[in-house]
């Protein structure tokens, strides 16, 4: 029964929320891209960025909300380089979206082996200290795990509702749905498809990025190269997941990073037996089934992948 | 139709519009101008330009030369925004509706600043609510447009534009789509809209609803303006003739007695996806004899045609040709017994677009010892061959090695033709075979049908165009949700009485046997 006793473990549901932060960002960020109608396969590369830059930012003296901007602005400019070639020049959003993943992992490297030459053991940083919200923290078991964690995961939470807001309830919101399933009754309407489009792409890849901040100046406290760990093509299953929904997201995350935590906890307390490699299997394989589950009636943005080309029969 | 005793007041001038394509004019300096309370029609075939012009107005493209003023104002930037401001708007012949988004969020669009942080759906629903008993518009704000008809649609597009304020309508093809009926009500809201005093451009190249509903009539040929005339100056026959160039002679249908029965289909289902495409239809097939099937698209005309090519097989049913039970269901056999096939999309079915003429002549055949020996082509024979149908079948601008993307839809529609029918099939399945097709090239198509039938072919003849079934076809069936009427004589029935069939009328008691 130990199995079941972890669920009552406060430090289990802790590591879930804490695991499902990143992920939440970087689904929120292509989920936003996607529903604009571009896919943003950059999103790996895009959250190696961010967890470098906001970390340098903070060893190099700076404040930690602010390394938070400065990762979503590094986020924003691939995500403008992202648009230049896929809406812009209509080219393949596939390999625009490796190109920027490839661009970004391997800059990413090289400024910070040019910034820190010869260091071999990752250079140490403070980061984020948990905040406990005053009384809800308290409630036993589930108010201790969700309301004593880091200002980023709270800051992850509220962007799930304000971006369901923004695309629900606000004009900007109805474009960038409009235009991700027909681009045409957008530009019919008056609105420049283009900008529209472009907005989302930069918007969502500065969500990524701060998804990848997360890691360095919350989680850890130091970069590490392949910190990113294919979390990134994770958010892009999550978002078919969630069939393109804020709220759905959330819970994609939230599963995907449970899996994840009762890995490692049976990974730790199992017999040897049992290759440690099988247990780091389960969360992807958990995932993949979740995913054939659910996505066999997602309605994609009906203009997901469509260039869109102004002026042209 | 608008009562304006007093000056007519011109609310819309185009001057001097040039607009080219590459090498292609696509127009070539067009002036003409839209008095308030009036329809212009705008006719011309396909590729005279209609759209593009349109297109111009609204702003989707940018005229090379040329200027346009709307309500003495001229338009500046070339872009949709501009010209909704002015009071312009335009039903697409394509809709531009979000399929996945409600009827009111597809209508509001645009209509608030993109940076306040709410919608005033409310206020956004009384607006509408309040245009469409206006203007006979019923819809419902709430709905998907994927729910919605054709018909309502195309509402919701006219919809959007009343919604902005739109003063000069362009309606592009707006009853290519519709049955008779909800064309009839089309007509009848826009003459509300004209007694309201709005302006219409009206895109059709249908002759009859044209001198029914326009005051002016501008027609338009390989780009240039080559007519402008009020409607009462106009006949079928001078409209025709500008509009061709030339006066054109129409095939008739002769009478002839049909034969033996060269296909049965009885109670044939067919599905995908546990959907039903074709719902227990039957339909016999004589020689000498051209039956058309008539029906609003995506009601089962595909399938029935992917059935006859081998493309479906069918779940319930049989399906007997020349006197024999088909048991396996795949193109080469259908070809093998006979049946010649002009698919629907001469781009994506009929042709390889990057293939050749002679290549695509064989595509069907490569295989057959004339054009093949032990796995090698025979390349001066595959030549030949087509040389040959290149002038049998007038291919204008084609030599064998020409790439086939390069012909113009006409000339490749006769490629597809002659691989069709050069065999002497007893079979043959035309889908859409004039689609897109100017008058000089829907007659040829016309003159090879009719020629297949004398020799004693049958023919299934499928199309949108009830102008064009009711004068080729013997018998015409309508499809409906995947059922198929009993066949009609061609020569007793009326479009209307088509219209209403194509609206699913006498079809529930059938629809719900198949439900049973």
């Amino acid at each position: 029964m130990e199995f079941f006793e972890m669920f009552l473990n406060i430090g289990f549901w802790a590591a879930t929320i804490r695991m499902a932060t990143p992920l939440i960002f970087g689904t929120l960020g292509e989920l936003i891209c996607e529903r604009a109608g571009v896919l943003n396969l950059g999103i790996e590369g895009i959250m190696t960025t961010g967890a470098m830059v906001a970390w340098m930012w903070v060893y190099q003296g700076g404040d930690l909300w602010t390394a938070v901007l400065v990762a979503a602005v590094f986020g924003m400019l691939f995500g403008l380089l992202h648009s230049a070639f896929s809406v812009y020049m209509g080219l393949s959003q596939h390999v625009t979206g490796i190109g920027i993943t490839m661009l970004a992992t391997a800059l990413t490297y090289y400024s910070f082996r040019m910034m820190l030459p010869g260091v071999t053991t990752p250079p140490k940083i403070v980061p984020f200290e948990n905040y406990a919200v005053p009384f809800l923290s308290e409630i036993p078991v589930l108010g201790q795990a969700l309301f004593n964690q880091s200002p980023l995961t709270y800051l992850a939470f509220i962007l799930v509702g304000v971006v369901a807001y923004v695309l629900y309830r606000t004009p900007m919101g109805l474009a960038v749905r409009m235009v991700g399933e027909n681009p045409m009754a957008v530009e019919v309407q008056g609105i420049d498809v283009y900008r529209v489009r472009t907005a989302a792409v930069m918007v969502g890849s500065g969500f990524m990025a701060v998804g990848g901040a997360f890691l360095t100046i919350s989680v850890f406290d130091a970069f590490y190269f392949d910190m990113i760990n294919g979390r990134g093509w994770i958010c892009i299953a999550l978002v078919i997941f969630a069939s393109w929904r804020p709220g759905k997201a959330l819970l994609g995350a939230m599963l995907f990073a449970a899996f994840d935590a009762i890995q490692i906890r049976v990974q730790q307390s199992s017999s040897t037996l049992i290759p440690y490699q099988f247990y780091l299997m389960m969360p992807y394989v958990f995932s993949i089934l979740a995913l054939i589950v659910m996505s066999r009636k997602a309605a994609y943005p009906k203009a997901l992948l469509v260039p869109f080309r102004r002026g042209q029969r | 139709m608008g009562a304006a005793l007093s000056e007519p007041e011109t609310v819309l001038s185009v001057n001097g519009i040039t607009k080219r394509f590459g090498s292609l004019v696509a127009n070539d300096a067009i002036s003409f101008s839209l008095n308030k309370g009036k329809v212009l029609a705008l006719l011309g075939e396909n590729g005279a330009g209609k759209t593009t012009l349109m297109n111009i107005i609204f702003g989707h493209y940018m005229a090379d030369e040329g200027s346009i003023e709307v309500f003495g104002k001229a338009l500046r930037a070339s872009n949709p925004a501009e010209a909704i401001s002015h009071g312009v708007g335009m039903v697409h012949q394509h809709f531009t509706l979000a399929d996945n988004l409600t009827v009111l969020e597809n209508i509001t669009l645009g209509t608030e600043p993109l940076w306040s942080v709410t919608r005033d759906i409310a206020a956004a629903k009384a607006k509408i609510q309040k245009l469409a008993e206006e203007f006979g518009l019923k819809v419902e704000p709430d709905t998907q447009i994927k729910d919605l008809s054709v018909g309502e649609k195309q509402r919701v597009e006219i919809l959007k534009a009343l919604y902005r304020g739109a003063k000069i309508l362009i309606l592009d093809e707006p009853t290519a789509v519709l049955t008779p009926q909800e064309a009839d009500q089309l007509f009848a809201t826009l003459k509300d809209m004209l007694a309201k005093g709005l302006s219409v451009i009206f895109i059709s190249h249908k002759l009859g609803e044209v001198m029914a509903i326009a005051d002016d009539i501008a027609v338009l040929r390989h780009g240039k303006l080559v007519a402008n005339f009020p409607v009462s100056e106009a006949s079928r026959e001078i409209i025709a003739e500008k509009m061709v160039g030339e006066a054109v002679e129409k095939p008739e249908r002769v009478k002839m007695t049909a034969g033996e029965t060269l296909l049965a289909i009885e109670g044939v289902t067919a599905q995908e996806g546990g959907h039903a495409l074709l719902k227990n239809i039957s339909l016999s097939l004589h020689r000498h004899q051209i039956i058309g099937i008539a029906g609003v698209s995506g009601n089962g005309q595909g399938a029935l045609s992917d059935l006859l090519a081998g493309l479906v097989t069918p779940v319930k049913g049989s399906v007997t040709l020349k006197g024999e039970g088909l048991t396996r269901f795949n193109p080469s056999d259908m070809i093998a017994h006979g049946v010649g096939r002009v698919p629907e999309d001469r781009h994506v079915e009929g042709a390889v677009g990057e293939f050749s003429v002679e290549e695509n002549l064989i595509l069907e055949e490569y295989n057959d010892s004339r054009f093949s020996k032990f796995g090698w082509l025979n390349m001066s024979s595959i030549t030949k061959h087509a040389k040959g149908l290149i002038t049998a079948f007038d291919i204008r601008g084609a030599a064998p090695d020409t790439m086939i993307r390069s012909l113009s839809g006409g000339n490749m529609q006769k490629v597809i033709l002659a691989r069709a029918l050069e065999n002497k099939p007893d079979v043959i399945l035309a889908n859409q075979p004039t689609r897109g097709l100017d008058v000089g090239a829907a007659t040829f198509v016309h003159e090879q049908l009719f020629k297949a039938r004398a020799r004693g072919a049958g023919v299934v003849l499928i199309s949108e165009d009830l102008e064009e079934l009711l004068s080729l076809s013997d018998k015409v069936v309508v499809m409906y949700h995947g059922m198929c009427s009993q066949p009609l004589d061609a020569d007793d029935v009326t479009q209307q009485q088509l219209g209403l069939l194509m609206s699913g009328e006498g079809f529930s008691e059938m629809e719900a046997s198949h439900a049973a």
